[in-house]
């Protein structure tokens, strides 16, 4: 009942914001709100509105937007509480706005050291919400915590030293009293780890090092001392099962990039994704999708629970469409391989074994003199996200057809920069382009596609209105989530694209439609 | 608030401004060795197998406009050259970029050789019998069909020159794609594709008109990749003729 009260909430009660850890657990009995990074803590970026559906999205307008201030690339996740739209944007700010009129309420930003090195410019994915407070990653690497009310200071604590590479870019995860927490830096020869905080102190409860220590297993999978520069960074939310209690969090591409020598082994737990226990931090099980990658084929993008039959069997699931071409689906409960296949043209591997390990293709590594792969190093998609619609039982992915050539150079670390050992040129005598594909959850198996001119660099999400919301390049459209037909269309003319993933609300009763587009957010109602 | 960021620019500006003394290139022969590498992997493709220039421009001379000291080169190579062709170099690591920019530093020690013929009759050419003007244009005059050649001699060798108006489907520039749409009601246009999405297309034909499309509304679209709208000259100018062209195409740079 209680979640009734606040899914009704008059705009008077605006001030009164307060997100208990049991409103984000139960995030569908409250569909008119966002309350984490992926909707719920299942990553399905799912919204059970179904206000604007296919019959009427044609009649989408937009109803307001907010222009930033600097030009970096604009990644926000917003989220919203009864009427509250929360935002992060560069150059590392984050604003509080009035979800039907778009007007600020408050804004507040934090200055960024003139030494910070950034690979990817001032660039931030959004927020979590625990109480009445919100959490974000600050780019310098530190973890804020600020009145969900005013925006005004909690907590503040740093998380590593920007000053080695490091640096945060995700939006956090709020589970129970605790705030989880990666990192970002992957480029740079950091050492990878997720954090527990304790949400209202801000004090470090665990660290879970995405690298073992010598003397810890998995550490054999790194030659001699290239552990301590491995990175497997961890830059995107994860999702978590409250009823195993269990959260997903993956991990970045090992360091240095391109050169792999250095690093011979596994090179655990890159590119994996790990099942922890949130009170202690403890791995339950890892699943490493490119043992040894040379490609910069990161996992961090956010894993998606999903229940449904498999092989004959119900079966608890965690899937993914990997930055490395093939398509995922493990068993949450331990981690084990159900079923995998290329979701794109991929070259690197003949398959995968039964254990979902890939058979790599000895010829297709980085050399000096460069080597064609398939897919690029932005992979056939990359950290955005990806969504599942209960209604339909599939799995949508915006991907990318592209190779590239892949050059594998010097690998010298220094602390601080970059450290690549090597990189890609562009490979476009086959044209590049995208789609919208829909696989079947248990198998990965193509369903439809909607064909797009550019690779896309944008995020999905699906509703109970039977839509597919997502962007290519400047435009944003909506596709019949059973067909792939397309419904609608908005050129949002944004500099330099969408690189963002869509949300969906209700504000007086009205459904909205958010996307961060070039350097505006905007967000579309029914005319 | 306001005035903080701008005196972080400054202190910026003026640490940038002190490290531009300090850099040093690698000198030894190992180095130079693995910047020729370097170079042959990353730069090639546009600058050619020895620097000679290609689609890009040769990098055998003294004096690099772009880079007029070390610290500029290593710049230009990092994060390439804004308004043009040329892009950063993110594959290659800090090192590895100093010793590429030794090598091109080395390029410059060789005598360059000039390019051959005669400016003066070439410009004669290029208004009168070949007809250049046209299509192209030069400090304004001329037509827009294709590249405005104002500045060619600063990006483009006279190897390439030539290559060029001999056989002009060798190498299509970037952004000169050659469309064919036949829209389901109304004319086809034939024209440069000047852009494109998953919904619509804008073409410009020979006499600089544009039209746009949406791509519900075509019945045919052919992308004519490789093709280019210019025809070769090849019998039609004298061998030296294209020499004198050439010369003359070479010679225009930006006005200072």
């Amino acid at each position: 009942m209680r979640s009734l009260m606040w899914l009704f909430a008059p705009a008077a009660l605006l001030a009164q914001i307060n997100v208990p850890y049991e409103r984000i657990r139960d995030a569908n009995k409250e569909p008119g709100n966002w309350l984490t990074y992926s909707r719920d803590y299942t990553g399905q970026r799912y919204s059970p509105l179904d206000q604007i559906n296919a019959g009427n999205v044609a009649k989408l307008r937009v109803a307001w937007m907010r222009q930033v201030d600097e030009l970096d690339t604009f990644e926000t996740s917003p989220i919203v509480v009864d009427g509250t739209l929360f935002i992060t944007a560069p150059p590392n700010v984050v604003e509080a706005l009035d979800a039907a009129t778009g007007r600020t309420l408050w804004s507040y930003q934090k200055d960024l050291p003139a030494d910070l090195r950034l690979c990817c410019g001032k660039v931030n994915r959004g927020l979590a919400i625990l109480g009445n407070t919100l959490y974000y990653g600050s780019n310098d690497a530190h973890l804020i915590a600020l009145d969900a009310r005013t925006g005004s200071l909690r907590w503040d604590v740093t998380m590593a030293d920007y000053k080695s590479g490091y640096s945060s870019t995700g939006a956090p995860l709020a589970v129970k009293d605790k705030i989880i927490a990666g990192m970002a830096g992957g480029e740079y020869g950091t050492r990878g780890f997720i954090d527990g905080y304790d949400a209202r102190t801000g004090k470090r409860l665990w660290r879970f090092n995405t690298i073992p220590a010598k003397g810890e297993p998995g550490n054999e999978t790194w030659e001699g001392e290239s552990w301590k520069t491995g990175s497997a960074a961890t830059w995107v939310t994860g999702a978590y099962d409250p009823e195993s209690n269990t959260v997903y969090w993956g991990t970045g591409n090992p360091g240095p990039d391109w050169n792999g020598d250095v690093r011979t082994g596994d090179n655990l737990y890159s590119d994996c994704l790990i099942a922890l226990d949130p009170d202690t931090g403890a791995k339950k099980w890892h699943f490493q999708y490119t043992p040894h990658d040379m490609n910069d084929w990161d996992s961090t993008q956010t894993p998606i629970l999903a229940d449904g039959m498999a092989q004959g069997q119900p079966r608890k699931m965690v899937v993914l469409a990997n930055r490395n071409g093939f398509y995922y689906a493990l068993d949450r409960t331990n981690g084990k391989f159900i079923a995998g296949r290329p979701y794109v043209k991929q070259t690197w591997a003949s398959g995968l074994d039964e254990a979902g390990r890939p058979m790599r293709v000895p010829a297709a590594v980085p050399s000096t003199e460069g080597t064609l792969i398939w897919p690029s190093l932005a992979g056939g998609s990359n950290w955005y996200s990806s969504t599942y619609n209960p209604k339909t039982d599939l799995y949508y992915v915006n991907v990318k057809e592209m190779a590239a050539i892949y050059i594998k150079g010097d690998a010298e670390y220094k602390p601080g920069a970059l450290f690549n050992g090597g990189g890609q040129t562009d490979y476009l005598d086959e044209e590049p382009y995208g789609a919208v594909r829909a696989l079947e959850v248990a198998t990965g198996q193509l369903r439809w596609e909607y064909k797009l001119h550019l690779p896309s660099n944008s995020g999905l999400m699906t509703t109970a209105g039977g839509l597919v919301f997502g962007s290519n390049g400047t435009s944003f459209f909506a596709l019949d989530a059973g067909k792939g037909a397309l419904l609608w269309r908005f050129e949002t003319g944004g500099g330099g694209g969408i690189d963002a993933n869509p949300i969906s609300y209700m504000s007086d009763g009205k459904q909205y439609v958010a996307i961060a587009a070039g350097h505006a957010l905007l967000v579309f109602g029914l005319e | 608030m306001k005035l903080a960021p701008l005196l972080v620019l400054s202190a910026i500006a003026a640490l940038a401004a002190g490290t531009e003394t300090k850099v040093k290139l690698p000198a030894s022969r190992a180095d130079l060795l693995r910047g020729e590498k370097l170079f042959q992997v990353h730069c090639s493709r546009c600058h050619g197998a020895k620097g000679e220039g290609s689609r890009g421009p040769a990098l055998t001379r003294p004096k690099l406009r772009h880079a007029p000291d070390d610290a500029a080169l290593l710049k230009v190579i990092e994060e390439g050259i804004r308004g043009t062709e040329m892009p950063g170099a993110g594959a290659m690591s800090d090192h590895e970029m100093r010793q590429a920019a030794a090598y091109v530093r080395s390029l410059g020690k060789a005598p360059m050789k000039p390019v051959p013929g005669d400016p003066a009759r070439g410009a004669e050419i290029y208004r009168g019998k070949g007809n250049c003007a046209g299509c192209h244009s030069i400090h304004g005059e001329g037509g827009v069909a294709g590249p405005d050649l104002s500045t060619i001699g600063e990006s483009r060798s006279g190897a390439y020159l030539r290559e060029s108006i001999v056989d002009p489907q060798a190498a299509v520039p970037e952004g000169y794609l050659l469309v064919t749409v036949v829209p389901r009601s109304g004319a086809s246009v034939t024209g440069i594709r000047v852009n494109e999405d998953s919904f619509s297309i804008q073409v410009r034909d020979s006499s600089g008109r544009s039209y746009s499309f949406w791509k519900g509304d075509i019945a045919q679209l052919d992308k004519q990749k490789g093709k280019s709208p210019m025809p070769s000259y090849k019998g039609q100018l004298s061998d030296a003729e294209l020499t004198d062209v050439v010369a003359y195409l070479a010679s225009l740079k930006e006005r200072k």
